[in-house]
C-alpha cells in the first residue's frame, strides 16, 4: 500500500500491457497542487495511454494512481470525475447536435443521476455559472449555435469550457491546441494560465513553442517510461531527448 | 430566439407547454394526431375498421417506446415484444380467469380454471395466476413486471458494457426465449394457441361494438398520454444527456454521469409503455398468442419505428398506422409480393431514408409549407431552446 | 432427473453428446461465418440462416437431380454437393455484398436491419420458386447408419463425417487465410483498410470476398444441415439465435471460444433435449447463456483489446 504524499496526483509503479505490449511501464509520476505539467513524447510514447489510465477509461495491469490520497485505478471513470478530475480528449469531443449553451450545461456537476437530471431546472445560478465560463472561453456571444457550425479551435475551447463547468481541481488535457491558428493559440495560452492559477493541469501537446509559453515543468515520456524531467530548456538541451525525437 | 436565460423566470405553464411541445409547430402536429385518431377515424371507419385501427394504434405503443430506446439513447432492442406480451398476457390471465368462472366451465373435469388447463391435465390454478384475480394487480403488473424484467435482462449487461449490434442480438434471443417458455407451457399459459375466448372485463362484455368504441378511445388516450410522458422526459436534462450518450459516449461518462443508470432507466421505460400497448391490445382484440409476440412481430415492431423516423415518436404512431394498414391491404391478397415489398421497403429505408417519414416531413413538406405560409403570414419566430431538435416537434 | 442413476446419466451424457456432434458442427460453420463478417464489419448478418437453407437447397435439389438422371452416381453425389452449396452461397454473398452491404459500412445497426430485410426477401424467394413444401435430400446409406461403440453408446456415422470435414475446412481456412495472396489481404483489410487500400490492394473487392466466402461456409452448414432434417423456407430461424449465441458466449472476437461455445451449447442442448421437452430444453438453454453473459459478459474467451 503506497503511503499518503503531499501531492495533488502520484502516480507509482503504473503498468500497463496490451497483448504483451506495455504501453506504460513502471511509470511514476508526482503533480504537485496547482502545477502546470507538460507532457510530451514521440508518437506511441505511451501518453495518450496515462491519460487514459488516470481517467479510468483504461484499467491498470498493476501500481497505483492516488489523487488526493484516493486510490483511482479500481474506479470507474464518472467516479473519478467526480472526485474532481477534468479530461479533454485528443480531438474535440463535443455534442454536435446540441447549442453551445446545451453542451456547457449538460457538464453541469448536479442533477448527474438518473432522477436528479430529470428534475433538474436552469436556475440563476446556472445560468450564470455557464455564462461565466462562456465569456472565459470566448463565446459568450454564440450560446445558442450548434455545437456543429463552430469552428475546430472554437470546438477545442468549448470542451476546455465544459470541463470548467465542472469545476474540477485537476484537469487534463489532450493536445489543446491542435488545428488552432497562432492568434487563437495565443489566446488559448493566455486562458490557460488563467485557469492554472486555480488547478493544477495536465497537458500532453506536440507544439514545443506552446509548450515553452505555458509549462512549469515538462515530463518527457519515452516508450511509457520517464526519459526526463525538467524545465522546458533543460528539457530541449537534453542529448538523449534530442537523439529520441530526430532519431524517430 | 428566445434565449433560454429568460426561461428562468417563465411562469410555470408556459415551462410545461414548451416541454411538452416546444413551440407552436409541435403543439400543431400533436395536435393534428389527436384529432386524426380522436375524431376521424371514429367517424369514417367502419366498427370492424376502426378496431383494426385500434390494433394498430396498439403496436405503436411498443414503437413510441422504440423511439426513444433506440432513436434517442441508441439502444436497439429486437425484443420489444417481450414487454408487449408481458402487458398483454397479463391482461389475458385476468380477462381468462374472469371468462373460467365455474358455472361457465361445469363441463370441464376441474371446473373454475381455464380451459387449456383442463386439457393439458392441471387440475390447480397455478400460484402464479392468483394476482390475475384482482384488476388493480393486474394493472399494477402491467407496470411493474415489465420493468422489473426489463431492469433484470439489461442491469448486467449495460454494466458490463454491453451494447450496439450485441446487445440487440440479446434482445432478440431473449424474445425467442419467451417464446419457447409459452409455447412449451400449454398447461399453464395455454402453449402456441395463447390464450383466447376472452368475454368480459368485470362483467363488462368487451366483444361488443360498444366496448370497441371504448377501449378505442382508451388506448387512444393512453396513447397520447404516453407520448406526452416521453416529451417531457426527452426535454429534461435527461433527455439531453440520452442524445448525448448515444452520440458521444465517452464525453459523457468523462462528465460525471453513470451511462449504466439512463441506459437502464429508458430501457424499463420503453419496456413499461409497450406494456401498456400489448394490455390493449388483448382488450381489444380478445386473445393474445406467443406468435403475436415472437421474433418477427418484435422486428416489425423496429421497422414501425424506422418508417416513422426513429427519433420521431408522432412518426412512431404513423409508421405502425401506415405499415399495418399497407400489410392488412396487400398481404392477403398478394401474399408472396408483400414479403418482397416488406423486405425492399425496410431496405431501403435504412439505406436511403434514415429518418422516415418524420425525415420526409422535415425535408420537404415543411419546406414546402414553409414557402407558402411566409408569403401569406410572418413567422412569429419563436424558437426556445429547450428541445434539442427539430425532430421533437415533428 | 432424480429417476437416473449416476451410471445411467453418465451413458446418457456421452451418447447426447455424440448425438450432438452434428448440431455442434452447424453451430461452428455459423458461427464461423458470423465471426468472419463481424471481424470484417462489426455487424452480426441477420440474412446468415438464409445462406444456411440456401446451402440445404442445393444439396437436395442436386440430390433429386442426381437421382432422377444419373442414378449410378447416388452413392457419391454428396461429394460434389458440398462445394456446389459452398459456391451458390458464396456466389449470392458475393452479389449481396456488392448491391447492398457496402453501402453501409460503419453503420452496424443499420446493417442489422438491413439483412433482416434481406432475409424476408430471400424466404420469399425460397418460398416463390422453390416451393412451401418440406425437402429433404437423398443421402447415400454410407452415410446412415452408425457404429456401436459399446454397449449403450451409439454414435451415428454422419457426426463424425462432418466433424471430420468440419476440421478439413477449418484447417483449409486457416491455410487460406495466412498462406494465400487473398487471405492476407483478407486480414490486412480487416485490420487497417484505409492503409490496405493506399497500398493499392483492391478493398472493395476484398471485402465481397470476405463476405461470399462466410456466406459459402454457412452454405456448407446447410449442405450437412440435410443430415439432420428437412428443409423448409423458413428452416433457417431456428438456428440463426442459437449461431449468435454461439458467437456471443464464445467472445466475439475469439476463434477458439468460438469452438468451445458451439461446442458447449450443441452438447447442452442435445443433453437438455434428452430430459425434456424440444421447447422447454430451448428455455434452459437460453436461460443458462444469459446467467452465463451476465457473469461474462464480454463473452468466455474475450479478446483484452486495446480501448
Amino acid at each position: 500500500m503506497p503511503s499518503n504524499t503531499d501531492y495533488l496526483l502520484a502516480i507509482e509503479d503504473l503498468t500497463v500491457s496490451f497483448d504483451g505490449f506495455k504501453a506504460v511501464d513502471e511509470l511514476t509520476l508526482y503533480v504537485d497542487k496547482g502545477e502546470l505539467r507538460v507532457i510530451i513524447g514521440p508518437n506511441g510514447a505511451g501518453k495518450t495511454t496515462v491519460l487514459d489510465l488516470i481517467s479510468g477509461k483504461t484499467r491498470a495491469s498493476s501500481g497505483s494512481i492516488r489523487y488526493n490520497n484516493v486510490e483511482l485505478t479500481s474506479m470507474r471513470e464518472h467516479e473519478i470525475v467526480r472526485a474532481g478530475i477534468g479530461r479533454k480528449f485528443q480531438t474535440p469531443s463535443i455534442y454536435e447536435k446540441l447549442s453551445v449553451y446545451e453542451n456547457l450545461e449538460i457538464s453541469y456537476p448536479w442533477g448527474r443521476t438518473v432522477f436528479g437530471s430529470l428534475k433538474f431546472t436552469r436556475t440563476k445560478q446556472v445560468i450564470d455559472r455557464i455564462q461565466d465560463v462562456a465569456q472565459q472561453i470566448f463565446l459568450s456571444d454564440m450560446l445558442e449555435t450548434q455545437a456543429e457550425l463552430l469552428s475546430h479551435g472554437q470546438k477545442q475551447w468549448l470542451e476546455i469550457g465544459m470541463l470548467l463547468v465542472q469545476n474540477p481541481e485537476l484537469i487534463m488535457l489532450d493536445e489543446p491546441v491542435a488545428g488552432m491558428t497562432a492568434k487563437e493559440r495565443e489566446a488559448t495560452a493566455a486562458l490557460l494560465e488563467k485557469i492554472a492559477k486555480e488547478r493544477s493541469i495536465i497537458i500532453i501537446e506536440h507544439d514545443m513553442d506552446f509548450v515553452a509559453k505555458i509549462a512549469d515543468q515538462v515530463t518527457v515520456l519515452h516508450l511509457g517510461k520517464i526519459l526526463k524531467q525538467g524545465s522546458m530548456d533543460e528539457v530541449r538541451d537534453d542529448p538523449v531527448v534530442q537523439e529520441v525525437y530526430l532519431g524517430h | 430566439m428566445i434565449n433560454p436565460i429568460n426561461q428562468a423566470e417563465s411562469s410555470f405553464g408556459k415551462v410545461l407547454y414548451e416541454r411538452l411541445f416546444k413551440n407552436k409547430e409541435g403543439l400543431i402536429a400533436f395536435a393534428i394526431l389527436a384529432f386524426v385518431i380522436l375524431i376521424i377515424f371514429p367517424t369514417v371507419l367502419s366498427p370492424f375498421r376502426l378496431n383494426l385501427t385500434g390494433k394498430y394504434l396498439c403496436y405503436a405503443f411498443a414503437a413510441v417506446g422504440l423511439v426513444m430506446c433506440w432513436g434517442n439513447a441508441g439502444i436497439l432492442c429486437l425484443g420489444q415484444g417481450l414487454f408487449f406480451g408481458a402487458g398483454g398476457y397479463c391482461m389475458a390471465m385476468f380477462l381468462k380467469l374472469e371468462a373460467s368462472d365455474p358455472e361457465s366451465t361445469a363441463i370441464q373435469s376441474t371446473p373454475g380454471i381455464p380451459d387449456f388447463m383442463d386439457w393439458n391435465q392441471v387440475t390447480e390454478l397455478p400460484w402464479f395466476w392468483n394476482p390475475f384475480k384482482s384488476l388493480p394487480l393486474t394493472i399494477a403488473l402491467i407496470i411493474t413486471l415489465p420493468a422489473l424484467l426489463a431492469y433484470i435482462l439489461s442491469v448486467f449487461y449495460f454494466k458490463g458494457r454491453v451494447s450496439g449490434v450485441v446487445f440487440a442480438i440479446l434482445t432478440q434471443s431473449m424474445v425467442a426465449c419467451l417464446w419457447y417458455f409459452i409455447v412449451g407451457n400449454q398447461g399453464y399459459f395455454g402453449g402456441i394457441n395463447g390464450i383466447t375466448d376472452l368475454k368480459t372485463l368485470k362483467g363488462w362484455d368487451i366483444r361488443t361494438e360498444d366496448a370497441h368504441y371504448l377501449l378505442y378511445y382508451l388506448c387512444c388516450f393512453l396513447l397520447l398520454f404516453c407520448i406526452l410522458l416521453s416529451r417531457y422526459i426527452l426535454s429534461t436534462r435527461l433527455g439531453r444527456v440520452l442524445i448525448a450518450q448515444r452520440d458521444k459516449e465517452m464525453r459523457v461518462r468523462f462528465s460525471g454521469y453513470n451511462i449504466t443508470s439512463f441506459r437502464i432507466f429508458i430501457f424499463c421505460f420503453a419496456a413499461v409503455v409497450s406494456s401498456i400497448g400489448g394490455a390493449m391490445f388483448t382488450l381489444q382484440v380478445g386473445f393474445m398468442s406467443p406468435n403475436l409476440i415472437g421474433i418477427v412481430p418484435s422486428i416489425d415492431m423496429v421497422i414501425f419505428t424506422a418508417v416513422g423516423g426513429r427519433e420521431s415518436l408522432l412518426g412512431a404512431v404513423y409508421g405502425a398506422l401506415a405499415v399495418n394498414a399497407a400489410k392488412t391491404a396487400f398481404s392477403e391478397a398478394y401474399a408472396a409480393q408483400w414479403l418482397f415489398f416488406y423486405g425492399a421497403t425496410f431496405i431501403v429505408i435504412v439505406l436511403y431514408l434514415p429518418k422516415g417519414l418524420a425525415g420526409i416531413y422535415h425535408d420537404h413538406i415543411k419546406k414546402w409549407i414553409g414557402k407558402s405560409m411566409s408569403s401569406s403570414k410572418n413567422n412569429d419566430g419563436e424558437t426556445p431552446a429547450l428541445v434539442t431538435e427539430e425532430k421533437n416537434a415533428e | 432427473m432424480g429417476d437416473y442413476t449416476f451410471d445411467e446419466i453418465y451413458a446418457i451424457v456421452v451418447m447426447q453428446s455424440f448425438s450432438g456432434v452434428s448440431l455442434m458442427c452447424i453451430y461452428i460453420l455459423m458461427g464461423l461465418g458470423l465471426y468472419i463478417i463481424f471481424g470484417q464489419m462489426g455487424v452480426i448478418n441477420m440474412a446468415h440462416a438464409e445462406f444456411l437453407v440456401l446451402g440445404s437447397y442445393t444439396m437436395c435439389l442436386f440430390s433429386k437431380f442426381v437421382t432422377e438422371n444419373m442414378p449410378a452416381f447416388e452413392n457419391y453425389y454428396v461429394i460434389f454437393a458440398i462445394p456446389l452449396s459452398f459456391g451458390v452461397a458464396f456466389g449470392v454473398g458475393y452479389l449481396v455484398e456488392w448491391f447492398l452491404i457496402s453501402r453501409l459500412y460503419h453503420r452496424p445497426l443499420d446493417t442489422l436491419l438491413a439483412t433482416w430485410g434481406l432475409s424476408l426477401i430471400m424466404q420469399q424467394c425460397f418460398r416463390s420458386f422453390i416451393g412451401a413444401r418440406e425437402m429433404s435430400a437423398d443421402l447415400p446409406e454410407w452415410l446412415l447408419g452408425s457404429w456401436a461403440a459399446s454397449d449403450i453408446i451409439d454414435i451415428p456415422i454422419s457426426g463424425l463425417v462432418l466433424l471430420l470435414l468440419t476440421v478439413f475446412l477449418i484447417v483449409g481456412l486457416a491455410l487460406f487465410k495466412t498462406k494465400t495472396r487473398m487471405g492476407l489481404r483478407m486480414q490486412a483489410t480487416t485490420q487497417n483498410r484505409e492503409m490496405t487500400g493506399a497500398l493499392g490492394i483492391n478493398t472493395k473487392m476484398t471485402d465481397r470476398i470476405t463476405f461470399g466466402i462466410a456466406c459459402g461456409i454457412s452454405g456448407i452448414a446447410g449442405a450437412f444441415f440435410t443430415t439432420m432434417a428437412s428443409t423448409s423456407p423458413s428452416a433457417g430461424t431456428n438456428y440463426i439465435v442459437d449461431s449468435f449465441l454461439v458467437l456471443v458466449v464464445g467472445g466475439l472476437g475469439s476463434l477458439v471460444g468460438l469452438f468451445v461455445s458451439g461446442g458447449f451449447l450443441a452438447l447442452l442442448s442435445s443433453i437438455l433435449e434428452f430430459f425434456m421437452t424440444g421447447s422447454i430444453a430451448k428455455v434452459w438453454l437460453y436461460l443458462v447463456i444469459f446467467v452465463v453473459l451476465m457473469k461474462f459478459t464480454r463473452g468466455l474467451f474475450s479478446d483484452k483489446v486495446r480501448s
